[in-house]
């Protein structure tokens, strides 16, 4: 729609004016020696220059936990819809195709209220990546950028931030950023090699395919060893299901108030890799093998999610389930490569 | 509803019924009528589930065992979690959550004229049930009728009553077995699987239909495949923990699909690539 910059001394003035408005505005803050998400109550605390933050942005589309209905004990039901406004600072590339891919799942097919109203009551000002993490593979998987989902895109290009308004929200947020002015050419330029030098910086992993090619190797590679030898040293802790950008899987459950009489259901994070994630009534656990679940964890991300969103492969290259696995087997490249390597794809 | 969903319904939001008989079918099994409190009928297709939830306790999938073809919906729930126990102490007059139905259906329609034979395990029953009653309720539309009924002990049979009026129908054979002899009981005994030699319709031309216990599937497949019935007239209805219903939480997947809405009902066929579903 337009582009425009703004020096970051006037960038720091209207992040300090969202603050005093009457939205809230999240962004990304040091913690200790990590970054994350966080409310933001002074400008001077974001952080846009981080490497990654230690849970993906999705926590602010699919909350940890999330109240769906609230109820009177063995009575009605009503639904609960989250209405406050948010503005999410500082969202890579590699997690705005996260948010993407989830904004396509949860409005095909039956559309999901919850999800979708939250979703569009958030407006995401993303940024291009500053300092590649230590295991960062966006690069191999086409996410080291990227053009939709955003409602402004920013780009450090040294002094000023180049900001890129794509839809109305961003738009408003421009009018909102006092000393912005049209982007020069130059500016411009310094962008584009911003951007052009992330398309192959973010690659602490080499995945030795196209992305695309993941769901037809896959079809190859289910009996592969490479399930068993990676699953025999893993704790079944699910922290590779919990840092994901792209783990969508939630569980249902009632929680009643100290009342006794009412009470909210809400859905919470849970993670295919944890021992009872597919255990029925009656005990009966149709995932019971390690291995099993950490195949099918590879799959939905190379196979089964990608099938449902035109074929986007589901595992954007953050990185985070390589940091986060105490075990040091979740590094989903590794593992592709390793079926590559060993594999005869006709 | 509100103006924030985009005019959309929560797919969340169960509808309340009231309980307008029950009855205890043997030990665990209890049987109930529901009745939706706005006094519409419900409007499903045999082989569907709806989930079910009482509010403060939890929800939970289960399968329908009603046909469309009577008033009011038939659940049977098995006294086995803290949702299910809630359940059991439930008395006529009191309110269930129900969202639903969901998922996929028995071929209702491209099984007419041919002949069914429904094999049964347990309270695999119980789903068959909806479409056995369908085909007796459009009796006319199908060929032979025959259910095969196998249950782990004489205690834990259902619907006797039923069953002993289906016996009686000369337009339908039903044949029973339990796995342990009992002295009450002179009928067959073994697995379900002994009675597939004994079914008289022409297996290779009729429309198979399974639902029971997970370890019984691969026996009765294997079965199935020597009496040389095509994969494609074979229908398999899957249990997993289909927690939203939806399509939206991923427990219930089996490799690439999503049992609530690809299944519960699964031509086997179409299972050649799918190793996690049997």
């Amino acid at each position: 729609m337009s582009v425009h910059t703004v020096t970051k001394e006037q960038f720091k003035a209207f992040v300090s004016a969202l603050i005093d408005s009457d939205q809230k505005i999240i962004g990304v803050q040091a913690k200790a020696d990590k970054f994350a998400f966080g409310e933001l109550t002074d400008a001077d605390a974001l952080r846009l220059d981080y490497d990654v933050t230690i849970l993906p942005p999705k926590k602010y589309v699919l909350p940890q936990k999330e109240a769906l209905l609230q109820f009177k004990v063995g009575g009605d039901s009503q639904t609960i819809q989250e209405e406050e406004k948010v503005v999410l600072m500082g969202v890579h590339p590699y997690d705005m195709a996260a948010i993407n891919q989830m904004d396509q799942l949860f409005s095909q097919g039956e559309y999901d209220t919850h999800y979708m109203n939250r979703r569009q009551n958030i407006t995401i000002i993303a940024c291009d990546v500053v300092t590649p993490s230590e295991n960062v593979f966006a690069s191999s998987m086409n996410t080291a950028t990227v053009d939709q989902g955003y409602d402004m895109l920013l780009t450090d290009i040294g002094d000023s931030y180049v900001v890129d308004a794509a839809t109305d929200k961003g738009q408003a947020l421009v009018k909102m950023m006092d000393g912005a002015s049209v982007a020069s050419d130059d500016d411009l330029n310094k962008r584009k090699s911003v951007q052009d030098k992330n398309e192959a910086a973010l690659n602490k992993h080499q995945l030795e395919c196209k992305p695309s090619f993941l769901p037809k190797l896959l079809e190859k590679a289910y009996d592969h060893p490479v399930w068993e030898e990676k699953a025999n040293l893993c704790y079944s802790c699910g922290s590779c299901n919990q840092v994901c950008p792209t783990c969508y899987c939630f569980d249902v459950q009632d929680e009643v108030n100290w009342d006794l009489e009412t009470g909210c259901r809400y859905r919470a994070w849970d993670g295919c890799l944890l021992q009872n994630f597919a255990t029925v009534a009656g005990d009966h656990n149709f995932r019971k093998k390690r291995s099993d679940r950490f195949r099918h964890r590879l799959y939905r991300k190379g196979k089964y999610v990608p099938g449902k969103i035109d074929g986007e492969i589901a595992c954007v290259g953050c990185g985070r389930c390589i940091t986060a696995c105490t075990s040091k087997i979740a590094n989903p490249v590794e593992i592709y490569n390793t079926i590559m390597e060993t594999t005869e794809i006709s | 509803m509100c103006e924030c969903c985009n005019g959309k319904k929560d797919i969340y939001l169960p509808e309340m019924c009231t309980i307008t008989k029950r009855r205890m079918l043997n030990g665990t099994e209890l049987y109930m009528h529901l009745e939706k409190e706005s006094g519409e009928e419900f409007d499903y297709i045999p082989g569907q589930f709806v989930e079910v939830s009482v509010a403060g306790i939890g929800e939970a999938p289960i399968s329908i065992s009603s046909s469309p073809t009577q008033k009011g919906l038939e659940l049977v729930v098995r006294n086995v979690g803290s949702l299910t126990k809630m359940i059991h102490k439930m008395q006529v007059g009191d309110k269930l959550g129900i969202r639903g139905p969901y998922g996929s259906t028995y071929p209702i329609e491209s099984a007419k004229g041919k002949d069914l034979v429904f094999i049964c395990g347990g309270i695999g029953l119980v789903p068959q049930r909806s479409f056995i009653r369908y085909a007796l309720d459009n009796r006319s539309d199908y060929g032979n009728i025959t259910v095969l009924i196998g249950t782990k002990c004489h205690d834990m049979r259902l619907f006797r009553e039923e069953i002993a009026m289906w016996e009686e129908r000369k337009d339908m054979t039903v044949m029973e077995t339990i796995d342990e002899a009992h002295e009450c009981w002179n009928g067959n005994v073994g697995v379900v699987t002994t009675l597939i030699p004994k079914v008289e319709s022409d297996l290779p031309t009729s429309q198979v239909l399974i639902c029971g216990p997970p370890i019984m599937y691969k026996f009765v497949l294997m079965a199935l495949a020597e009496a040389k019935v095509p994969e494609e007239s074979i229908f398999v209805n899957l249990e997993r923990r289909m927690k939203c219903g939806v399509g939206k939480c991923g427990h219930c997947q089996i490799n690439e699909y999503y049992v609530c809405q690809d299944g519960p009902v699964f031509r086997y066929s179409d299972l050649a690539n799918v190793p996690e579903a049997i």
